[in-house]
């Protein structure tokens, strides 16, 4: 059995102006130990898919439809109180901004303390704190700064540490959202490697969220690409790799640069992203799509290729 | 002036009839205004909408203080007056001391303010000086003070009043002419030097207006509520004319005997006055300075 | 200082001679001429500005025109009751309001968001002495739940604690009563005091509560809540142990800067529930007409809202470079 089964999701944003459907209608299923990339534009819903995963969409986001099921269990009909024992402990959640994720006036010692004992009440301070320095050492951190504050650290440090907190729980699944955004290139690699190996010691479910492809091309099991809220393609990596199909992917592989390539112009996809509370009829992507047809205004089905590949495009099929 | 005038009215007027447009502020800002007006046209009207002579005594013959009744329908107070007149009579004073006290505050409060901060220098710091104790001290001890001295009757109520709230006045004034100079002072130097003050006293002007507007009506009521204080403690007006917190203050002696009618609805009216003020200001200081939430 | 002048000048210098005032009709000029005497003011404006001074500084507030008697006495004897009612009063506005502030905050613009702010609004607006007598009338006269007026029955006076010599009193009854381990005194001080001080208390709770929404809104929006929350922190924690840490500041420095409402307010309350402080004083006075007596109280009052605001500051001061960090 999968362990995440994410079906028919719909989450809608209720303002003044009218409704924006955020994330609209996606499913996608996630084993045990896999790496997902999940990759789109700002804008694209893929925050919000993340959130939604453990119940935390800001207002005024509403769930509309569909169902997220955690090993078997859907976990939108959970009460809060029972959310909020699985939050941390089965299902971690890391957010893009380390400096402002982590609470100024506590120590990382205090913050690891604190989730500890939430979810494990028994647990006296100096076991927990003990614990607190393993998971220290693992990060790559010196334990004997458990007791300075988050300002203390650099960039890159605040997000081991904001991983650190994930895992402290051996969660079954980490989501992270935008994790190396906030850093520079060399740290970046660091922390996506560091997530890697924690997957590979800890055995738990990674889904990336990134607007950068690249990251997750070399790194995730299985990408899914959104646009618009919508799930445009889904694919395992290598089949990414060598068959991008939706004209959006080959956009945004096209747009990568490539440090091998000495004259390389930097492509990128004309256009911007629709607005989401005036959406055209049809296929959300046929305003900048090269190869748009007479048939793209129509509601456009998830088309499968094969080899667990599906195209949300009328170029193959429909 | 006219452009003065042009700036209130071009506000206001376009404002009022959108104001059920601007959501809660708009509403809030009309729930207050129509309390406000009906209160003062209640007392504009109430010597032909008053059934009895409010200072009239024993209108009921005794026993008195009577409960509510169809004769006297909010009952009659230990004198036997009619406290339904009395309730129609009584804002009078209350609104008088408010409004004269306002009055004061701005012929006194603006051009101070406009003039200390503008010409900046030794006025300026005295009279902030001066006027951050005056702001420092406890409101209702300072108008006690000098009502106490000075005496009974509508204008020395409103005296003391003012002289506690020039400093609100003051204040606000002096912080948005600070921040105006600091803007058009530079570009105002450019122009035409001789008529640089007539420029900026009629681009400050206009946009202390707004600011003003509010800080008036919370002066309001702040005025009725330490009106009604100041007739409690005794330094109101002559005890002959019918007043809402006279009727506050004796009527507490007959609460043991539980005619509990004789302060309820003065004491009511107050209320609601207040209210009215205190709403038009928070939904006017909402409309005109929105506040960024979210 | 300059508190001080003012205070003086209003009194003095305004229209209206204080010992011509006090004797409201037509007396013997010797008469007037012996009150002026006796409180030494025949002399000339200066003078007299400068003899107060001097005698402030050693704690004279001057002489009651009703019997010459030390003002300051009087004042001192009535000051222990009214710090009592406002400190209690203080705490009970900031409780509510800090309290109310919260779930406000959290179910924003909801219905309880609304009501609660209307509810701060409605409360201002009430006149204390109004909001009092009701008090007096639903719960005092008509339930016979609390007493209406004074600080305690009658004979139960606490007396504080007395070790050997000394003797410990702070003027306050809920604490005196406690040290001498009196219960019984305790609790009826306790009753005694309630409803002024939640009378006192409602009425300036409304901007403790307006403060503590805008600045938990704000909060609650950082991004270190939410991640707190994913990371399962249980609601109450994440309110109360991160939230209200920001808000906690600025309370404190409005509690400051309300002392002086306090002030004002509680001279309303006293003369209500027949409390025995400084505020029923000056009331008193008035009614006496004792100008040197109401001068000599307003003056205590300055100095008292100028310590308290120069605490606060100094408190500030304190406490602002460690949030720093």
């Amino acid at each position: 059995m999968p362990l995440l089964e994410v079906d028919s999701l719909t989450v809608e944003y209720r303002a003044r102006r009218g409704n924006v459907r955020a994330v609209d209608n996606v499913s996608f299923s996630l084993k045990k130990g896999e790496i997902l990339g999940v990759v789109g534009e700002s804008g694209s819903g893929k925050s919000t898919l993340g959130l939604s995963l453990i119940r935390q969409i800001p207002s005024p986001g509403v769930v509309m439809g569909g169902s997220i099921r955690v090993d078997g269990k859907d976990v939108l009909t959970l009460s809060e109180e029972e959310m909020r024992g699985l939050r941390g402990r089965k299902i971690a959640f890391i957010f893009q901004d380390p400096m402002t994720s982590l609470n100024p006036v506590k120590t990382i010692g205090a913050h690891f303390v604190e989730l500890l004992r939430t979810h494990e009440p028994d647990l006296s301070e100096t076991e927990a704190l003990g614990r607190a320095k393993e998971i220290l050492k693992v990060l790559g951190i010196l334990p004997e700064r458990i007791n300075d504050y988050p300002h203390q650290f650099s960039g890159g440090m605040r997000q081991r540490i904001m991983i650190g907190l994930a895992i402290a729980l051996t969660p079954h699944l980490v989501i992270a959202d935008e994790p190396t955004t906030a850093l520079d290139v060399i740290v970046q690699a660091k922390i996506l490697d560091l997530l890697k190996s924690l997957r590979d010691t800890f055995g738990m479910a990674l889904i990336l969220v990134t607007h950068d492809l690249s990251i997750v091309l070399e790194r995730s099991d299985k990408i899914i690409v959104m646009y618009a809220g919508q799930l445009v393609e889904q694919a395992e990596r290598l089949d990414m790799q060598d068959k991008p199909s939706h004209p959006y992917t080959q956009g945004l592989l096209r747009s990568i640069p490539n440090i091998e390539l000495a004259d390389q112009r930097l492509e990128a996809i004309p256009g911007n992203p629709p607005d989401l509370l005036n959406l055209p009829e049809g296929c959300r992507f046929q305003q900048r799509c090269p190869y748009v047809m007479e048939h793209c205004h129509k509601e456009t089905p998830l088309i499968d290729v094969g080899n667990s590949h599906f195209v949300r495009c009328f170029l193959y099929g429909g | 002036m006219q452009k003065i005038k042009h700036s209130i009215l071009g506000q206001l007027i376009p404002g009022l009839s959108s104001l059920t447009k601007r959501g809660a502020a708009g509403w809030i800002t009309i729930i207050g205004a129509v309390l406000v007006v009906s209160i003062v046209l209640m007392t504009l009207l109430a010597p032909w909408i008053s059934p009895h002579d409010p200072s009239a005594i024993d209108v009921n013959p005794p026993p008195n203080p009577a409960p509510p009744s169809e004769q006297f329908p909010l009952g009659t107070n230990h004198l036997g007056q009619d406290m339904l007149s009395r309730i129609f009579w009584g804002g009078s004073i209350m609104l008088q001391v408010a409004v004269l006290s306002v009055f004061i505050c701005l012929i006194i409060g603006m051009p101070l303010g406009l003039l200390s901060s503008y010409a900046g220098g030794v006025l300026d710091k005295t009279s902030s000086l001066i006027m951050d104790s005056i702001y420092a001290f406890p409101g209702l001890v300072l108008a006690i003070a000098i009502a106490a001295t000075l005496g009974r009757g509508v204008v020395n109520m409103a005296l003391s009043i003012a002289v506690v709230y020039i400093p609100s006045y003051f204040r606000v004034i002096r912080s948005q002419v600070l921040t105006i100079k600091e803007l058009t002072y530079t570009e105002a130097a450019k122009a035409a030097g001789a008529k640089r003050r007539t420029i900026l006293f009629r681009y400050i002007l206009p946009n202390v207006v707004p600011s003003i507007v509010v800080v008036a009506t919370v002066n309001f009521a702040d005025a009725i509520l330490t009106a009604a204080g100041l007739t409690f403690v005794g330094l109101g007006v002559e005890k002959s004319i019918p007043d809402w917190g006279y009727d506050l203050t004796d009527g507490r002696a007959l609460l043991p005997i539980g005619a509990w009618w004789v302060i309820t609805f003065p004491g009511i009216m107050i209320v609601l006055l207040a209210l009215g003020f205190t709403l038009m200001g928070e939904g006017l200081s909402e409309l005109l300075n929105p506040r960024l939430e979210q | 200082m300059l508190l001080l002048t003012i205070v003086f000048l209003v009194v003095r210098v305004l229209p209206g001679d204080p010992v011509l005032l006090h004797f409201e009709k037509a007396e013997k000029p010797e008469a007037i001429e012996a009150m002026r005497r006796n409180l030494g003011l025949d002399k000339p404006i200066v003078i007299q500005y400068f003899e107060y001074l001097g005698g402030l500084l050693q704690g004279n507030l001057g002489k009651s025109m009703q019997d010459y008697s030390p003002v300051g006495q009087q004042i001192f004897s009535a000051f222990p009751a009214t710090l009592e009612l406002a400190i209690y009063s203080m705490i009970i506005a900031v409780v509510i309001g800090v309290l109310l502030g919260v779930r406000a905050a959290k179910a924003y613009n909801s219905i309880q968001d609304h009501s609660i702010r209307a509810f701060g609004i409605v409360t201002y607006a009430i006149p204390v002495f109004f909001l009092g007598m009701i008090f007096q009338m639903v719960f005092g006269i008509y339930f016979h739940w609390f007493p209406t007026g004074s600080r305690t029955f009658p004979t139960m006076e606490p007396n504080g604690l007395t070790v050997g010599d000394i003797h410990i009193s702070t003027g306050l009854y809920t604490i005196d009563s406690l040290l001498e381990g009196n219960l019984s005194k305790f609790i009826q001080a306790v009753r005694y005091l309630f409803l002024p001080s939640l009378t006192l208390g409602l009425v300036l709770c409304g901007i403790f509560l307006r403060l503590t929404r805008s600045n938990m809104l704000e909060t609650l929006r950082q991004d270190f809540v939410t991640a707190a929350k994913a990371r399962g922190l249980k609601e109450t924690t994440v309110t109360y142990g991160y939230a209200l840490r920001t808000a906690f500041l600025p309370v404190l420095t409005m509690m400051g800067l309300q002392f002086a409402a306090l002030l004002g307010g509680a001279i309303l309350t006293e003369t209500t529930f027949s409390w025995p402080g400084l505020g029923r004083y000056i009331v008193e006075r008035i009614n006496f007409r004792d100008y040197t007596a109401i001068q000599g109280a307003v003056v205590f009052f300055g100095l008292l809202v100028a310590l308290v605001s120069l605490f606060v500051d100094i408190l500030y001061a304190f406490l602002d470079p460690r949030i720093r960090l």
